[in-house]
C-alpha cells in the first residue's frame, strides 16, 4: 500500500518548467530513496510534496488524500516533515528552541527525547547551545531530530549526507535504518553508496520525469541501468 | 589585542557602546551636571524613537515588508492622543493624580486601538497583495503615507496642534545641582517597560519563539506546521500599535504636532533600524539609544552638526558592521 501517491506531477518554477511528469507510489515503511543527477527535479519534488512549490497540474495524495492544494502548515500537520538540503535549522535558536518549536503543544514527550538522545548524543551535549554555533554534522542531526520530535507517518529528507564527514554519514545511516522501522522516510540522495545501504525501493528522476522505479536490490545489480541514469558522461 | 576583544564580548560586545559614547561625551562636555540632563535626554528620546521603530523592524525581519507607510502609524497615533488629551483637559489640570492618570491610559489607549485597526487594514488591504515584491511595496505604502497624510489634514487641519501634557508629568525635579524633566524620565521607563514585555514575549513565549524562527526562515517555519501569514497579521499590528504609541509619547514630548511628524521621524525610524539590524528587537533599542544620545550630545558640543549627525553614525555603523549592530541571525 501506498503512503505517498504523485500523479502526472508538473512543477515550474518562474517560467522555467522543472518537473514535467512525475508519478510515483512511495510505499509504506522502510526508505525510499529518489535518486537523480544535479538539477534532474529532486529537491523540487519534496518542494512540491510540501506544498512549498504548487504542482499545475497533477495531485498529489498523502494516504488517500489528496493534499495538492493545501497549504504548506496543513500539510505538515497531516503528518508529514521535512528536512531540506540547507537544513532550514533556525541559528539564532538553541537546540531546545529548535525541537521544542516543532512539538505539537510545545512540551517535549520524555521517550521521544531520550530516543533523540541516543541517536544524536551531541544534541544533549549542545541542549543550550545556539544553532549557529553548531558544526554541519551536528547541524543535519538537529534538522532530523526535528522531524521526529513528534510521531510522524512520513519524513522527507534532502541530501543529508552533503557535506558530512564518513563518520558522522555512518551515524546518519544507523539514525535513519532506526526511524524507518516506525516511519516512512523518502530521501533523495546523490551519495549512491549511502542510498543503496538504506533503501528497499527507489526510483530515478531524470530531467523531471521519472526515468525508473523498482527495488534498490535490483537497481543495484544493473549496473548498465545505474551506468545511463545517474552517471555524469550519460 | 584578541583578549581585549574577548573581554569585550564577555561585558556585552556592542551592548557597550552607548556607554563609550557617554564615556567620551563626558570627557567632552566638561560639566557633569548638562552631561547627566543630556544623557537622561538622549535616553528618553531614543525610547520613544524604540517606541516607533521596534514594530518597523519586526515587520521587516518577519514579514520582509519595506513599509514606508510606518510613520502614518506614528502621526495618526498622536493626533489622536491629542485630541484625547485635549477633550479630557478638565482632568489632566485637576491635582487629582488619579484623573492625571486616567486621560493618559485613555489618550494611549485610544492611539494603541487605532494603530491595532489601522495594522490590520493596512496589512489585510495594502500590504497582502504585495508580499515578495519590494518595488511595489515601497511605491504603494509611499502612496498610502501620502493619502494618510492627507486625511490628518483633512481632519485636524494644517495648523500646529499644541498637546496638553497631564498636571503630573509637568516639570522637573533635581537631584544635586541635576535638573531632570519629569516627562524625560516617564519617556524613559516606558520604553523600558515596553522593551521588557517585548524581550520576554520573544525570548519566553512560544509566540515570541515561533515569531524569532519566522524572522529567519518563514518557510521552515510554516514545514514545521504553523500558518506564518496569521502570525504576519499579529506582528503587524503590534508594530503598528507600537508606532501608534511612539507617536502618542512624541506628542507629549514636543506638546506641539504638525501633520509633517511622521515623515520627520520616518528618517530617524529608519536609521536606527538600519543600524540595530532588521528584525532584532535588542539592535533596535541599541540603536534607538546610539540615536538620541548622539543627537543630544552632538546638538550641545556642535549645533551646526546636529541634524547630520545620525547620518554620519549610520555611514559609520555600516561601514564597520554592514548587517547592523545586533542583526537577528538569518
Amino acid at each position: 500500500m501506498s503512503i505517498l501517491s504523485l500523479k502526472t506531477m508538473k512543477t515550474n518554477i518562474g517560467q522555467y518548467a522543472v518537473l514535467h511528469d512525475v508519478t510515483l507510489d512511495v510505499p509504506q515503511g522502510g526508505v525510499f530513496v529518489l535518486l537523480g543527477r544535479n538539477g534532474a527535479g529532486k529537491t523540487t519534488t519534496l518542494r512540491s510534496i510540501m506544498g512549498l512549490w504548487r504542482p499545475s497540474p497533477g495531485s498529489v495524495f498523502f494516504q488517500g488524500q489528496d493534499i495538492t492544494t493545501l497549504h504548506t502548515a496543513d500539510i505538515a500537520r497531516l503528518g508529514i516533515s521535512y528536512v531540506p538540503e540547507n537544513m532550514g535549522i533556525f541559528g539564532g535558536l538553541t537546540i531546545e528552541e529548535n525541537l521544542v518549536l516543532a512539538t505539537a503543544k510545545g512540551k517535549f514527550d520524555k521517550e521521544r527525547l531520550e530516543r533523540i538522545y541516543t541517536l544524536f548524543p551531541a544534541l544533549e551535549t549542545f541542549w543550550a547551545k545556539q544553532a549557529w554555533s553548531l558544526s554541519g554534522g551536528q547541524k543535519q542531526m538537529l534538522a532530523v531530530a526535528r522531524a521526529i520530535i513528534e510521531p510522524r507517518e512520513l519524513i522527507l529528507v534532502d541530501e543529508p549526507t552533503k557535506g558530512l564527514a564518513p563518520s558522522i554519514i555512518d551515524a546518519m545511516a544507523d539514525a535513519f535504518r532506526e526511524i524507518a522501522e516506525t516511519t516512512t522516510i523518502l530521501l533523495v540522495e546523490q551519495n549512491f553508496e549511502f542510498a543503496k545501504s538504506l533503501g528497499r525501493d527507489m526510483a530515478v528522476i531524470d530531467d523531471g520525469r521519472i526515468a525508473h522505479s523498482g527495488s534498490m536490490a535490483d537497481f543495484v545489480a544493473d549496473k548498465a541501468l545505474q551506468d545511463r541514469l545517474l552517471s555524469l558522461s550519460a | 589585542m584578541e583578549n581585549i576583544t574577548k573581554i569585550v564580548e564577555r561585558l556585552g560586545g556592542v551592548s557597550l557602546l552607548p556607554v563609550a559614547v557617554a564615556l567620551i561625551a563626558f570627557v567632552l562636555i566638561g560639566a557633569p551636571s548638562s552631561w547627566v540632563t543630556l544623557t537622561i535626554a538622549g535616553l528618553a528620546m531614543g525610547m520613544m524613537i524604540f517606541l516607533m521603530a521596534s514594530g518597523l523592524s519586526l515587520v521587516f525581519g518577519l514579514m520582509d515588508v519595506m513599509n514606508f507607510g510606518h510613520s502614518a502609524f506614528v502621526s495618526f497615533g498622536a493626533f489622536i492622543a491629542a485630541s484625547v488629551l485635549a477633550g479630557l483637559s478638565g482632568w489632566l489640570g485637576s491635582d487629582l493624580i488619579i484623573l492625571n492618570v486616567a486621560a493618559l491610559f485613555l489618550a494611549f489607549a485610544a492611539a494603541i486601538l487605532f494603530g491595532m485597526a489601522a495594522g490590520w487594514f493596512f496589512e489585510a488591504v495594502i500590504i497582502k497583495p504585495v508580499y515578495k515584491d519590494h518595488l511595489r511595496q515601497i511605491l504603494i505604502t509611499m502612496g498610502a503615507l501620502i493619502v494618510a497624510e492627507q486625511m490628518i489634514l483633512a481632519i485636524w487641519g494644517g495648523t500646529p496642534m499644541t498637546v496638553p501634557r497631564p498636571h503630573f508629568l509637568e516639570g522637573s525635579f533635581l537631584i544635586g545641582d541635576v535638573t531632570i524633566e519629569v516627562y524625560r524620565s516617564f519617556a524613559f521607563l516606558l520604553g523600558l517597560a515596553v522593551y521588557v514585555v517585548l524581550y520576554l514575549t520573544l525570548n519566553r513565549t512560544r509566540i515570541g519563539l515561533l515569531i524569532r524562527a519566522g524572522v529567519e526562515n518563514r518557510e521552515m517555519v510554516e514545514a514545521l506546521g504553523f500558518r506564518i501569514d496569521r502570525l504576519f497579521v499579529g506582528v503587524f499590528m503590534l508594530g503598528s500599535a507600537l508606532a501608534a504609541m511612539g507617536g502618542a509619547m512624541w506628542a507629549g514630548y514636543e506638546t506641539l504636532i504638525t501633520p509633517a511628524l511622521g515623515g520627520e521621524m520616518m528618517i530617524v525610524v529608519f536609521i536606527v533600524v538600519i543600524i540595530g539590524g532588521l528584525g532584532s528587537i535588542e539592535g533596535t533599542l541599541l540603536g534607538a539609544i546610539m540615536v538620541g544620545l548622539m543627537a543630544n550630545y552632538v546638538g550641545y558640543l556642535a549645533p551646526k552638526l546636529a541634524l547630520t549627525s545620525n547620518m554620519i553614525l549610520m555611514m559609520v555603523i555600516l561601514l564597520w558592521r554592514p548587517n547592523g549592530l545586533k542583526p537577528a541571525v538569518k
